[in-house]
């Protein structure tokens, strides 16, 4: 019996890891191609190089129209601080007001901030770039940042207001009988407490604005001003012809290290993230 | 769980009770961020691309009313536009089904107890945490292309590959396969849906010489189902509007022969490659329409098959 039982587990164990390994190999065989000579990239499915290089990461790193990756990622992380910071900020006052506060209203703009979540963006696309055209702000970031300032992506409101309706309340009401008022409750109280729901909405707004493409692609002009995501299409040539294999590959691979390291280091808040609110990754 | 998933707004507001202005106030302070955002690049941005979807406008010169001729064209003359809204229908059709079903059974695999569960949860996740970005767009540029991995691999079994993403009887599979590639998110959510399943069901269920077979049908399935819906519509609406791949594996045309011009690529073509606003306006209009249509469908059909526990 207890033998049957620990055949069946090694046998679930063994078809899961073999599953995992068919679905990261060509994730791994990309790292790997990133170090072959480019002319070894269409020739050997094999994980382990037969010539190990890194002259795709200096062919790659070269970039585009004279701009280095270097100036692609500085541009990409910069994009995603500033991001960060607007999201964590406008999000958790609008969670706040909705988790905690009594105003009249509140159940009709909940109901609307609901209904955005599901909202298909391409609705706003078109008037949205006629408006950031008339700012004459194409070609800049901040069509891809104001927009985080004023709380738009509703999915962090509603994870932010599901971690702050969780929260005990004694705390709170302990502290408007000593005197507090309700916006020092918000950053006394309420922030500290939902730190763990913060990281979540810092850890995807990263990811997605790194990963983003649509919007750089519309609003981002200027060489100088790509981001990664924007910058590794120009690998992709008009005709379809990808004339640096091994760069693009390189280059590939850099791009996709900050979310690995970020998603091993700080598992916990994916899991908890994706669980409440069904975030897409 | 349960709470989680359905749009709970808190107590009711009593009827005729006023707030104090000062409450008010205190609560618009800490909405006006969203307030002001969900005007300016919500609300505003829907009534103004209704309204250019009934003019011709070019970004130089003013719009012009051409009433319903946008509209009409679409669905009467314009074969691209035909061509990508059942290029965008076939692939949500397949792809989300498909993905949920591997999702869910994958989760009931890591469900039953084994060790090891939170490495195996993270290397499922993995591909939904890259899938969307344009290094895996590239990637799959090269796996499918002529020479690319997987003919390397055909080949050693003596196989002669073809070129998957040139060929337009081939290219949807290809972006197809990248989305159920990606089943880690719906997964994470079906194995949080799964540990809510009381254990005691079970045990009963035992005693009473249920097999295993029958306790998914008669058990596990049914409690499930208000994640399976849940799921079905998140994942339903990301895939009307799935863009990046579709675009680095086409370079932005829908090539091969329009077999990959999903709807929101359309778009982005009349709106940003031809500045034609009104017609995208119109077009993304239709889309919106499209999917409020499905989504209330979903809900609809969800009375029918959509259990939830708390409903006497």
């Amino acid at each position: 019996m207890l033998s049957n039982v620990r055949v069946r587990h090694t046998l679930t164990h063994l078809f899961i890891i073999s599953l995992g390994l068919l679905m990261l190999y060509p994730v791994v065989w990309m790292i790997v191609s990133s170090l072959k000579p480019n002319n070894m990239i269409f020739s050997d499915p094999g994980l382990i190089p037969k010539e190990v290089t890194i002259e795709n990461y200096i062919s790659g790193w070269q970039g585009y129209a004279g701009t280095t990756f270097g100036t692609f990622f500085a541009n990409s992380l910069l994009m995603c601080v500033i991001a960060i910071i607007g999201n964590v900020i406008s999000c958790s006052m609008a969670a706040y007001a909705f988790a905690r506060l009594k105003f009249s209203g509140r159940t009709f703009f909940f109901t609307i901030m609901m209904v955005t979540l599901m909202l298909p963006g391409h609705v706003t696309l078109v008037p949205r770039y006629i408006m950031f055209n008339t700012f004459g702000w194409v070609g800049s970031y901040l069509p891809i940042l104001v927009p985080k300032f004023l709380a738009t992506d509703a999915f962090f409101v509603f994870l932010l207001v599901q971690f702050m309706r969780s929260l005990p309340k004694e705390i709170e009401d302990a502290a408007i009988v000593d005197g507090c008022s309700k916006i020092g409750v918000y950053w006394r109280i309420i922030i500290p407490l939902a730190v763990p729901a913060l990281v979540t909405t810092a850890l995807f707004t990263f990811l997605w604005t790194w990963d983003d493409f649509f919007n750089h692609l519309l609003y981002l002009t200027r060489p100088d001003t790509y981001t990664v995501s924007r910058a590794l299409r120009t690998f992709v040539g008009d005709a379809g012809a990808v004339s640096n294999w091994g760069g693009a590959l390189a280059m590939a691979t850099l791009s996709i290290l900050p979310a690995f390291v970020l998603f091993f280091s700080l598992q916990k808040y994916f899991v908890q993230g994706i669980s409440t609110t069904g975030l897409k990754g | 769980m349960q709470s989680t998933l359905t749009a709970r707004t808190d107590q009711p507001v009593k009827s005729g009770r006023k707030f104090t202005l000062r409450q008010d106030l205190t609560g618009y302070i800490f909405l006006l961020p969203w307030l002001i955002g969900f005007v300016v690049f919500t609300l505003g941005p829907i009534l103004a691309s209704l309204y250019l979807s009934f003019t011709n406008y070019d970004l130089m010169t003013m719009p012009e009313w051409v009433g319903i001729f946008n509209y009409n064209r679409l669905l009467t003359r314009d074969a691209r536009f035909a061509q990508s809204m059942s290029v965008t229908f076939t692939f949500v059709v397949t792809s989300v089904p498909l993905q949920l079903i591997v999702a869910l059974g994958i989760a009931l695999v890591l469900n039953r107890g084994i060790r090891g569960l939170p490495w195996y949860r993270a290397l499922f996740y993995l591909p939904s945490l890259l899938g969307g970005s344009v290094a895996i767009a590239i990637l799959w540029r090269q796996v499918f292309g002529n020479d690319g991995l997987l003919n390397q691999i055909l080949l050693i079994f003596g196989i002669e590959g073809q070129s998957w993403i040139g060929s337009p009887d081939t290219a949807l599979s290809t972006l197809i396969v990248l989305r159920v590639w990606q089943f880690g998110s719906p997964m994470v959510i079906f194995l949080a849906g799964l540990k809510q399943v009381p254990q005691s069901l079970y045990e009963a269920a035992n005693i009473d010489g249920a097999n295993s077979v029958q306790q998914f049908f008669k058990i596990t399935l049914p409690l499930i189902t208000p994640i399976f819906f849940f799921n079905l519509v998140l994942q339903m609406i990301s895939a009307f509007q799935a863009f990046t791949p579709a675009y680095i594996i086409s370079d932005g045309t829908g090539a091969p022969a329009d077999s990959t011009l999903f709807y929101s690529l359309y778009i982005y073509i009349q709106g940003f490659r031809y500045f034609r606003m009104g017609y995208a306006a119109a077009m993304a209009w239709i889309m919106l329409i499209v999917i409020v249509f499905f989504t209330i469908l979903n809900f609809g059909l969800s009375r029918f098959w959509v259990f939830y526990g708390d409903e006497d």
